[in-house]
């Protein structure tokens, strides 16, 4: 963890274009501030007291008001994750449908305790809230794609292979995991060339349209309307 | 339940008509089936009339609390000279609702389309899309497609040779529930903390920097392309009278075949159910959601309850985002419960005492409960912080955190009982898994 108070000259002149380019999007420069914390957070993988410094000179801010803003939002991370960051959904459903277990399975099998980094530094792990897969349930999240429909041999798995450095593909996702650090990036508003991969939908997206589709049902034609109900303007009642 | 009785309600595809093509996300493949097409013809429409399709189409904000969208927009005062916004909603993240994030995936075309369509309508030249960070695909595919869009001539200047300019930006969140709530949105895209603002004003006289903003969830932005096209007719031909259209019913839980089902408002979830193949096997019904945790759960009594917003609120629930998570008998309705509360503590920002105070010590209690060190007088004492919740908080998240422990003390007081009796839960929450159905 850098105990610095600000970056490097050469950090801080790359990081200014970004900046200028992140203020640019906004009509008021202090909409920026999600976004260059999020460049900050990809910088170093977390938010550190540097990170903040930078904002706050980008924004015209103070620094107190910078970390009033951070502290607000789980995403920004006040120590190092991992390279890859594992979030075990835990609210309600997945809870129920097995998430707590998996949580469980993957603390003992790493090592680590909820918002912990095994000592190799490659995995860290949380229990996150809803991540509005609920129909893929138990859902696992890998800095933040969807890995569907988890059990714990198969997150154990998952957990091994990112330890190991082998190719783990999201179920909804691109071909193949970026970094936390890369993630942050796209957060802050820098595309990577990977929308395209992976699939459109999947299983429980379809399962609506695939159905109606071997029922014959769709949606009224426009040109072929049912006639409008007649409303029974019954006698003597009045709105 | 009978899974091969053909239910009275058909599904109605309109948003998800495209998904099961590989590159539906694909501007070629959304122009293919149609799309930008409605586009056009707003182009050459006058933007009032379109505010007013939209109006007696009679769509209600698809986010939750079932607002009429048009009416919305026409609430923007004629005489405010600030420029005017547009902010979708694409924070979902209320527990059980997962209908946006798959229609961004495979869909995000419809909800440009839809963006320029009311922009336009509403005369505002900048959009943004608020989007919750955790969703990394979903924000490439939403990048990809702006700028699809713009190479197009779709979005930009003088949009397909109309005049009309738009500009939109795709702006991610940071991890915070709260930010679902429209205000506390427009304080978290303007660079702070994500807490709600005191109403009125409300955001279409003052909102994004004190601008005349109207800020609307994805799926009803992404409905208005189909009104535009097929008429208000067509879209009245769907749902009830109070509760016009379609709209995603998104089955999770305890179910053969979850996921997502369009169909016409006033679907029951009998109907649904068949659709999904029942509960799971060897099981039955135990309580559910009709939108979301923060609307009452109901119970088998509610299987024939038209899906539309009065009916449901009729039987003292919301209809909500329509997240219908389906919890069988293997399911400890205060584990449930408890886990729900912990998330509105974890998610409470803080700016009001009723609910930063009140999820705080109602994850205490519930806590107690569940592992059995409870007594009988604490379902009291959790009545009476949801009565210091319910109506005094200073948003709706706190009314929505009384929600499941009113409901399920309403509807399952014993099985609380049976907890404090027994001094322990009387569930193998095993069996509740995926993987424990048969064990």
């Amino acid at each position: 963890m850098s105990t610095t108070t600000t970056f490097s000259d050469e950090v801080k002149a790359r990081l200014e274009v970004d900046a200028k380019e992140i203020i640019g999007r906004y009509p008021q420069s202090r909409s920026a501030l999600l976004p260059l914390l999020h460049l900050v957070q990809a910088e170093e993988g977390y938010v550190s007291a540097a990170g903040i410094a930078f904002c706050a000179e980008q924004l015209g801010l103070t620094k107190a008001e910078v970390t009033a803003v951070a502290t607000f939002y789980t995403m920004y991370k006040r120590r190092p994750v991992g390279d890859y960051h594992v979030g075990v959904c835990t609210n309600t459903l997945c809870a129920v449908m097995g998430g707590d277990e998996i949580f469980e399975t993957l603390k003992e099998h790493l090592e680590v305790g909820n918002n912990e980094a095994t000592e190799d530094g490659r995995v860290s792990l949380e229990h996150v809230e809803c991540n509005a897969a609920c129909d893929f349930a138990p859902v696992v999240m890998v800095n933040w794609e969807f890995f569907d429909n988890q059990t714990p041999e198969s997150a154990k798995e998952l957990v091994d292979d990112l330890r190991l450095g082998n190719d783990v593909r999201p179920t909804r996702g691109p071909d193949s995991l970026c970094t936390f650090k890369q993630a942050s990036r796209l957060l802050a508003g820098f595309a990577d060339d990977r929308a395209t991969e992976g699939p459109q939908a999947a299983g429980p997206s379809l399962v609506g349209l695939e159905l109606a589709r071997e029922r014959g049902w769709a949606a009224p034609d426009p040109d072929d309307l049912p006639p409008a109900p007649v409303l029974d303007e019954g006698e003597g009642e009045t709105k | 339940m009978t899974t091969d009785a053909q239910p009275a309600t058909a599904l109605t595809p309109v948003l998800s008509r495209n998904w099961d093509r590989p590159d539906s996300f694909t501007l070629q493949s959304y122009r293919e089936t149609g799309g930008y097409e409605a586009l056009r013809t707003a182009l050459n429409t006058d933007p009032d009339s379109l505010v007013n399709m939209v109006k007696s189409s009679g769509l209600r904000g698809r986010g939750g609390a079932g607002f009429p969208t048009g009416m919305k927009w026409s609430f923007l005062p004629a005489d405010n000279p600030k420029p005017r916004y547009l902010v979708v909603n694409a924070d979902e993240s209320e527990p059980g609702t997962c209908k946006d994030i798959p229609l961004m995936l495979a869909n995000p075309h419809v909800l440009l389309e839809g963006i320029v369509i009311s922009a336009y309508a509403i005369r505002s030249s900048q959009a943004f899309i608020y989007v919750r960070g955790e969703v990394l695909h979903v924000i490439r595919r939403l990048k990809h497609a702006v700028a699809e869009a713009y190479d197009a001539g779709l979005l930009g200047r003088d949009i397909l040779g109309s005049g009309f300019d738009l500009d939109v930006v795709v702006h991610a969140g940071a991890g915070a529930y709260i930010c679902g709530e429209e205000t506390a949105l427009l304080d978290s895209l303007e660079g702070y903390r994500g807490q709600p603002r005191l109403k009125p004003p409300f955001p279409a006289v003052s909102g994004l920097y004190a601008s005349p903003t109207v800020v609307n969830n994805v799926e009803s932005i992404a409905s208005v392309p189909s009104i535009v096209a097929n008429g208000v007719e067509w879209f009245t031909a769907m749902g009830t009278e109070k509760s016009a259209g379609f709209g995603f019913f998104s089955l999770s839980g305890h179910v053969a075949r979850p996921g997502q089902y369009e169909a016409p408002l006033g679907v029951t979830l009998r109907e649904l159910l068949d659709m999904a193949g029942g509960v799971r096997a060897g099981h039955e019904l135990k309580f559910w959601t009709p939108g979301g945790s923060s609307t009452p759960i109901l119970t088998d009594e509610h299987l024939d309850t038209p899906l539309d917003f009065e009916s449901v609120g009729s039987a003292g629930s919301m209809l909500g985002t329509r997240a219908l998570q389906i919890f069988d008998d293997t399911t400890c309705v205060v584990r449930a419960v408890g886990r729900w509360i912990a998330f509105y503590a974890h998610e409470s920002c803080g700016k009001c005492t009723p609910c930063r105070e009140g999820n705080f010590w109602m994850v205490q209690v519930l806590d107690r409960l569940e592992k059995g060190e409870g007594t009988e007088d604490e379902l009291d004492k959790l009545l009476d912080i949801c009565d210091n919740l319910l109506g005094r908080a200073f948003c709706a998240l706190g009314d929505g955190a009384a929600s499941p422990v009113m409901s399920s003390i309403q509807h399952f007081r014993q099985e609380y009982i049976d907890h404090v009796e027994q001094g322990g839960c009387p569930f193998d929450h095993r069996k509740s898994t995926v993987w424990g159905a048969d064990s």
